[in-house]
C-alpha cells in the first residue's frame, strides 16, 4: 500500500529544504514568547519531549461500540500521559444527531469541564439542515470556537453541494478552520444498518481554490486520498492532512516524499483508534528533528497563530 | 520488551530484490524495536496461484528469509486447489527447508476439504497455518474465508496450529467466532488500529491466545503494534501477545531445524 502514490509535487508550496529554512527561522524568532490565547498550554510532558498537538480527537460516544476512553476525563488523561499539549476534539454526536445546536452546546461544556483547558472545540455544522447559518454564528460568536469539523458522509450531502461551498465562504470569513472527515471506519467493517461510502474530496480543489481565506484540513483522508488527487488538492491553496488514517511501513517518510512537511499535521482520531497508533508512526520512519517537530505541533500552532484569539 | 512480528509480507515495500526488501522491513521494524519477522509470500502475489507460481514465491522467500536467518522465519504459500503441488511444496521448504509455517490466503475457502491433507501435514511438523480471513459487509472474495469457516476446520483438526489471520477483520465477530476452538489463535494483524480489539481479544480468548502481527508492508509495523502497546491489558498479556505466544508456538518446529532462541 503506497499511501502517497506517485511521485510529484504539487508546484505552489515551499519544498521541504525551504520549509525547514523558514520553520527554523519561525521558532528563532518566536522562542521564550508567551503563548497566545488557543495556543497549546505547556505542562510537564513539555519538559522531556516536544508535545503534540493532536488535530483529530473525538468527544462523545461512537453509537456502535464502546471505547477504552471514550469518558472525557479518561481521554485527557490518556493524550496528556502520551505528551498531547492540545487537542482539537469535535463530539461524535455530530456525526448523527439533528439537533446540531444542542452538540455544540454540550462540546462547549465538555471541554469547559474537562480536560485542564486541553481539548479545544471543533463544532459540528450540517449545511443540509435548515438555517444551519445559525448553528455557523453560534459557533463563532456564542461558542467562540475556534473551528468546525464536518462529516459530509454521514450527513447525507457531497462535497459539490452549493451548500457545502457556502458554508466554507461562511467559515472563512469568520475565521474559522475547517477540517473535513472523509471516513469514520473501514467501510468493509460497517455496521449494516450504518453503511456510508467514504467522501469523494475531487471537487474540494476547485472549491478551496475560489474561498479566499480558507484553512482547510481533511482528517481520517490518507485511506482514500493518495497520488495526484492529494497532491492537487494540498496544492490548491491552505490544505493540509493528518496522519491517522496514513498506513504503510515508514508512511511518515513516504508522505513527505510527496507533501510538503508544513502540511501534514499530527492526527491520532482517538478514542476510535489507539492513541499510540500515529504517536509510533513519527517513530517507525527517520524523520529530522525539523520536520518531527513541526508535524508533530508546530504546524498546527502555525495554523492555529494565524487565526484572530477566541 | 521482546517483540515477533508473525505477520509480514514483501510488497509495498522499496527494493528490487527479496533480500533488499526484507533489508528495508528489518530497518523499519528495528526502530521500533522488532526482532523477528514471520515472512510470506513474494514480491507478486496471485490470489489464485498455480503451483509454478507459489513455488516462485516461495523461493523469493527462501532468499529473503537466507539473507537474514537471523532475524526472519518463512511461512510456505500455497493453494489447496492444488493439493499435490502443495505437499510437495511443504516437504520442500518447511521438512526439508528452512520455512517454519503455512500461509493461506484467498484461493479457496478454508472449511473446504481440500484443505485437510495440508492441516495434517502442517499438524504432523508442528508448523501453524496462516489462514487469511475477513468478513466483508462489503463482499468477501469468492475464496476468502471467515472465522466461521476457519472455526469449522479447526472443529476437523484439533491437533493443528491454525492462526485466525486478521481476526477476522471485523474482530469483534470474529473473535467470538474462535472463541471455541483453544487450537486457533487471534492474529492482531491487518485492521485498522480501533481501540479495543487486544482488550477483547485477551477477554474472551485468553492472552494466550492472541498474536501481534503486522501485515507490513501494506500497513505501519507502528499503528499495529499500538493495538497491543495501547491496550489495557496487563504486561504480562502484552508480553506473551508480542513475542512469548509466537515463541511457544514455534519453539518446536525451530528446535527441530537447529535454532536456537
Amino acid at each position: 500500500m503506497n499511501p502517497a502514490g506517485a511521485p510529484g509535487r504539487p508546484g505552489a508550496t515551499p519544498t521541504r529544504r525551504e520549509f525547514l529554512a523558514s520553520a527554523a527561522a519561525a521558532a528563532t524568532a518566536a522562542g521564550g514568547a508567551a503563548l497566545a490565547a488557543g495556543s497549546p498550554a505547556t505542562n510537564a510532558a513539555d519538559e522531556d519531549r516536544p508535545g503534540f498537538v493532536d488535530v483529530n480527537v473525538n468527544l462523545g460516544r461512537w453509537p456502535l461500540r464502546r471505547l477504552p476512553c471514550d469518558e472525557p476525563d479518561r481521554l485527557a488523561d490518556k493524550l496528556r500521559s502520551r505528551g498531547v499539549v492540545q487537542a482539537w476534539g469535535a463530539s461524535l454526536d455530530g456525526v448523527l444527531h439533528k439537533d446540531i445546536g444542542a452538540v455544540n452546546d454540550r462540546l462547549a461544556e465538555d471541554c469547559r469541564r474537562h480536560g485542564g483547558g486541553l481539548f479545544l472545540p471543533f463544532g459540528s455544522l450540517d449545511p443540509k439542515l435548515p438555517d444551519w447559518e445559525k448553528d455557523l454564528d453560534r459557533i463563532a460568536e456564542v461558542h467562540r470556537f475556534r473551528g468546525i469539523r464536518l462529516h459530509p458522509n454521514y450527513r447525507g450531502f457531497r462535497l459539490d453541494d452549493p451548500r457545502l461551498a457556502r458554508a466554507l465562504s461562511l467559515a472563512a470569513e469568520r475565521r474559522l478552520i475547517v477540517q473535513i472527515a472523509l471516513v469514520m471506519e473501514d467501510e468493509r467493517m460497517m455496521h449494516p444498518l450504518l453503511r456510508v461510502e467514504p467522501v469523494d474530496p475531487a471537487p474540494l480543489a476547485a472549491l478551496v481554490a475560489r474561498i479566499p481565506g480558507l484553512r482547510l484540513v481533511l482528517v481520517n483522508a490518507l485511506r482514500t486520498l493518495r497520488g495526484e488527487s492529494l497532491r492537487s488538492l494540498i496544492s490548491a491553496g491552505n490544505v493540509s492532512v493528518e496522519i491517522s488514517m496514513l498506513e504503510g511501513v515508514g508512511g511518515v517518510a513516504g508522505l513527505l516524499e510527496h507533501v510538503p512537511a508544513d502540511r501534514i499535521l499530527f492526527g491520532s482520531h482517538a478514542p476510535l483508534y489507539t492513541f499510540e497508533a500515529a504517536e509510533l508512526k513519527l517513530k517507525e520512519s527517520p524523520l529530522a528533528e525539523d520536520p518531527r517537530h513541526a508535524i508533530s505541533r508546530g504546524n498546527a500552532e502555525r495554523l492555529l497563530d494565524s487565526l484572530p484569539a477566541g | 520488551m521482546e517483540i515477533w512480528d508473525l505477520h509480514v509480507h514483501l510488497s509495498g515495500v522499496p527494493g528490487d530484490t527479496p533480500e533488499a526488501r526484507l533489508g528495508k522491513l528489518l530497518e523499519y521494524a528495528g526502530r521500533l524495536g522488532i526482532s523477528r519477522l514471520c515472512l510470506s509470500m513474494g514480491m507478486k502475489w496471485s490470489e489464485d496461484p498455480t503451483p509454478e507460481e507459489f513455488r516462485r514465491s516461495n523461493d523469493e522467500m527462501l532468499r529473503a528469509v537466507r539473507a537474514h536467518p537471523d532475524r526472519a522465519f518463512g511461512f510456505v504459500y500455497l493453494n489447496p486447489k492444488h493439493a499435490k503441488a502443495s505437499l510437495d511444496e511443504m516437504d520442500r521448504c518447511v521438512r526439508d527447508g528452512p520455512m517454519v509455517g503455512i500461509k493461506l490466503w484467498v484461493a479457496q475457502r478454508c472449511n473446504a476439504p481440500e484443505l485437510d491433507p495440508i492441516i495434517a501435514r502442517a499438524a504432523a511438523l508442528q508448523a501453524p497455518v496462516l489462514q487469511h480471513t475477513w468478513i466483508k459487509i462489503t463482499g468477501n472474495l469468492p475464496g476468502e474465508s471467515t472465522p466461521m469457516d476457519l472455526a469449522e476446520l479447526a472443529g476437523r483438526h484439533p491437533q493443528a496450529i491454525l492462526v485466525c489471520g486478521h481476526t477476522g477483520g471485523d474482530w469483534e465477530v470474529g473473535i467470538r467466532a474462535i472463541r471455541p476452538h483453544k487450537n486457533v489463535y487471534a492474529d492482531l494483524a491487518g485492521g485498522d488500529p480501533a481501540a479495543g480489539i487486544a482488550e477483547m481479544a485477551v477477554r474472551e480468548l485468553g492472552a494466550e491466545r492472541v498474536l501481534y502481527g503486522s501485515d507490513a508492508g501494506g500497513r505501519s509495523f507502528a499503528s499495529q503494534l499500538a493495538k497491543v502497546f495501547g491496550a489495557e491489558i496487563p504486561e504480562d498479556a502484552k508480553r506473551l501477545i508480542l513475542a512469548g505466544n509466537l515463541k511457544r508456538i514455534l519453539g518446536p518446529i525451530l528446535e527441530r531445524k537447529g535454532v536456537r532462541l
